[in-house]
């Protein structure tokens, strides 16, 4: 048997129509069909994607369930938003406030200087850093202490979740600080860059896309390396890769901060793009949102995890818009169903149904033998 | 105390006990294994077997005793630390990659790119994948490699797991019930296996099958209750009335 056919490959012919479709799809179909205000809401939804692009790496395919991956979008999006707020807390846009130059939450609380921890977010290149080095400290500190003591599975997921709670609890008690219930509003320049206006707001939907990109690709190399291999064999027989000679809890803190990176990403994104972070996207709720977002996309696919974004949350704005009191019934019902009926998501649904018809076309049309993938 | 740079054994285990609150699985047991030598751990269910394993290879802390391998203090390791320091262990039902390839099954056990870099830049080079190819032949697989490990036979995946082992080269394999579940037909093509394995190594086997452990036994160590019950030959342990009252009587 020749040896060569077993050299890794990248992106495969399959996967490189996925992506193809999915880059037409955001970077040509939406800005096409979409108004300035819808397409600007369709960039919200992507900025979720980033982290169910996360949880499909950390849960579907390394078996690490985290329900409080809000608290790494809401960190990211709030360092992007302690930036936007210096700027827009100038002196001369604050000179009615009893002490001008801070955020106008601050004062209301009766600040009277900048917290110390809020100076070095005036720099942008700081604020940059921060975004995804403050979410992965936080991550690796959880990973080293949950993971080298070998907790997992379920008690991993409720640790997650208690850590979003609390987070959320003194986000919204530190209000001070923190802006409190309401988050940091108001947020109106980058640079001097007023990014409220609709044209700001399609540029950032499509640097938003283009991270987004990156982030897949980036997600796509982990998958397709040993090291997606290993998170795999980790999650059916752990003690056999143990015992093969791999410190398991390094491969676990690993996905973890790196899932914690992309969903930072995404809540930066997102503050730039909707003007404001709130608690309401560091909690429980959006955390568990953002799972069933990649359940419903198919666990194990990278591209399949964008999808199941736009979908659920294009059918969550459609229905919460008509029968809002509906919403968080639909969405439980979502859940279970794909969960009995379709444990692949949409990505099962296109690998089982639309691929193979698809495939026999090009074939007929090309007969560009289409390569099938071993399993790995 | 034990003298752990004793070079004329691989494997020194000496008064190892551990007390599952209070019952003691393994009680004061002792015994060395020789460079080269095939191991065979027999005795009735419950007697400890699979829990020595455990011992030697760090999955379960010892309450006391000593656990030699070429000099190297065992029960101060971690279990990755372990298999680095040349330990392979099988264990008792299969445990092999179901969702993975045959190749990858056998990739993941390369002894390659073990840190998290590592493995997220390994390539699969030519070195890799003719040893994988060798391995696969050796084990009967050579013609499944882009197969799912799901989908081999009970036996096939057993053969699986010993390759997984053969390709780190160990210098102490531990295999756990190796043939359990295996048809006659494959039982003999495994001893055959075992026994060009055990060539260059030393080797500890659990085994039930006592025509499989007559075929490749070079001692016989029999456990009872955690503790050692007779060892020596295959003839001396067979015709030892305690061992035929316990276990062979049966
Ligand atoms: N982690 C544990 N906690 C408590 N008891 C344990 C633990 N591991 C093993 N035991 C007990 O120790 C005893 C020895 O178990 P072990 O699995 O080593 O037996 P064995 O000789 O391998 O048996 P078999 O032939 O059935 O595989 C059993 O009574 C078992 O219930
Ligand atoms: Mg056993």
């Amino acid at each position: 048997m020749n040896t060569t056919s077993f050299k890794q490959s990248f992106l495969t012919p399959r996967d490189m129509i996925g992506y193809a479709l999915l880059a037409a799809v955001i970077f040509v179909i939406f800005p096409l069909l979409l108004e300035p205000f819808r397409l600007n809401l369709f960039g919200k939804y992507l900025t979720y994607a980033f982290v169910a692009v996360g949880l499909v790496l950390c849960w579907g395919v390394g078996g690490i369930l985290s329900l409080g991956q809000g608290v790494f979008f809401g960190l990211g999006g709030y360092c992007m938003a302690m930036f936007l707020k210096l700027e827009a807390s100038s002196p001369e846009n604050t000179a009615i406030q009893s002490t001008p130059g801070i955020p106008d939450f601050m004062d209301w609380n009766q600040l009277s200087a900048l917290p110390w921890w809020w100076e070095p977010f005036s720099s942008f290149g700081f604020t940059l850093f921060a975004v995804i080095a403050v979410p992965v400290a936080f991550s690796y500190i959880i990973g080293v202490a949950m993971f080298r003591r070998r907790v997992g599975g379920v008690y991993f997921a409720i640790i997650t979740q208690a850590i979003a709670a609390i987070l959320t609890i003194l986000i919204i008690g530190q209000q001070g600080f923190t802006g409190g219930v309401n988050g940091i509003t108001d947020l109106r320049t980058l640079h001097g860059w007023d990014i409220r206006t609709d044209s700001a707001k399609t540029l950032l939907y499509f640097v938003n896309g283009t991270l987004l990109f990156a982030v897949l690709l980036a997600a796509q190399f982990v998958r397709r390396s040993k090291l997606g291999r290993l998170l795999i064999a980790m999650r059916d027989q752990e003690d056999r890769v143990r015992f093969s000679g791999y410190d398991v809890a390094n491969f676990k803190i690993f996905v973890f901060c790196l899932g914690a990176a992309f969903a930072a990403i995404g809540g930066a994104m997102f503050t730039l793009q909707v003007g404001f972070m709130s608690p309401s996207f560091v909690g429980i709720v959006p955390s568990i949102e953002m799972v069933i977002f990649a359940a419903v996309g198919g666990r194990l696919s990278i591209l399949g995890a964008v999808w199941g974004t736009l979908l659920v949350n294009w059918a969550k704005t459609t229905l919460s818009e008509s029968f809002p009191e509906l919403w968080l019934l639909g969405l439980g019902a979502l859940f279970i169903a794909v969960v009995m009926a379709f444990p692949n998501g949409l990505a099962g649904v296109w690998a089982e149904q639309v691929e193979p018809r698809l495939m026999k076309l090009l074939r007929r049309d090309s007969k560009a033998a289409a390569q099938t993938t071993p399993a790995e | 105390m034990l003298d752990v740079t004793n070079p004329n054994y691989v494997l020194m285990v000496e008064g190892l006990t551990v007390s599952f609150d209070g019952f003691k699985a393994v009680n004061d047991l002792s015994f060395y294994v020789e460079p080269n030598e095939c191991r065979v751990i027999i005795g009735p269910n419950g007697a400890g077997k699979t829990t020595v394993l455990d011992l030697i290879c760090g999955r379960t802390k010892a309450t006391s005793g000593n656990v030699a391998f070429k000099g190297q203090d065992l029960l101060k390791m971690r279990e990755d630390q372990i298999v680095h320091a040349g330990v392979g262990r099988k264990f008792q039902t299969p445990s092999v990659y179901e969702d993975l390839s045959v190749f990858a099954n056998l990739e993941l056990s390369f002894p390659k790119g073990h840190g998290v870099f590592g493995a997220l830049f390994f390539k699969r080079d030519a070195e890799v994948r003719e040893r994988i190819q060798e391995i696969a032949e050796m084990i009967f697989l050579g013609d499944q490699l882009t197969q799912k490990a799901a989908f081999l036979s009970h036996g096939q995946k057993q053969w699986l797991e010993i390759g997984m082992l053969l390709i780190q080269d160990p210098e102490l394999l531990m295999l756990d019930e190796p043939v359990a579940g295996m048809s006659v037909a494959e039982r003999k093509k495994t001893a055959e296996l075992l026994n060009r394995i055990i060539a260059d190594r030393s080797v500890i086997v659990i085994e039930h099958d006592m025509g499989f452990v007559a075929d490749i036994a070079t001692r016989v160590t029999v456990l009872h209750q955690g503790k050692v019950l007779s060892e020596g030959s295959m003839d001396h342990v067979q015709n030892d009335p305690k061992v035929v009252e316990v276990y062979l009587g049966h």
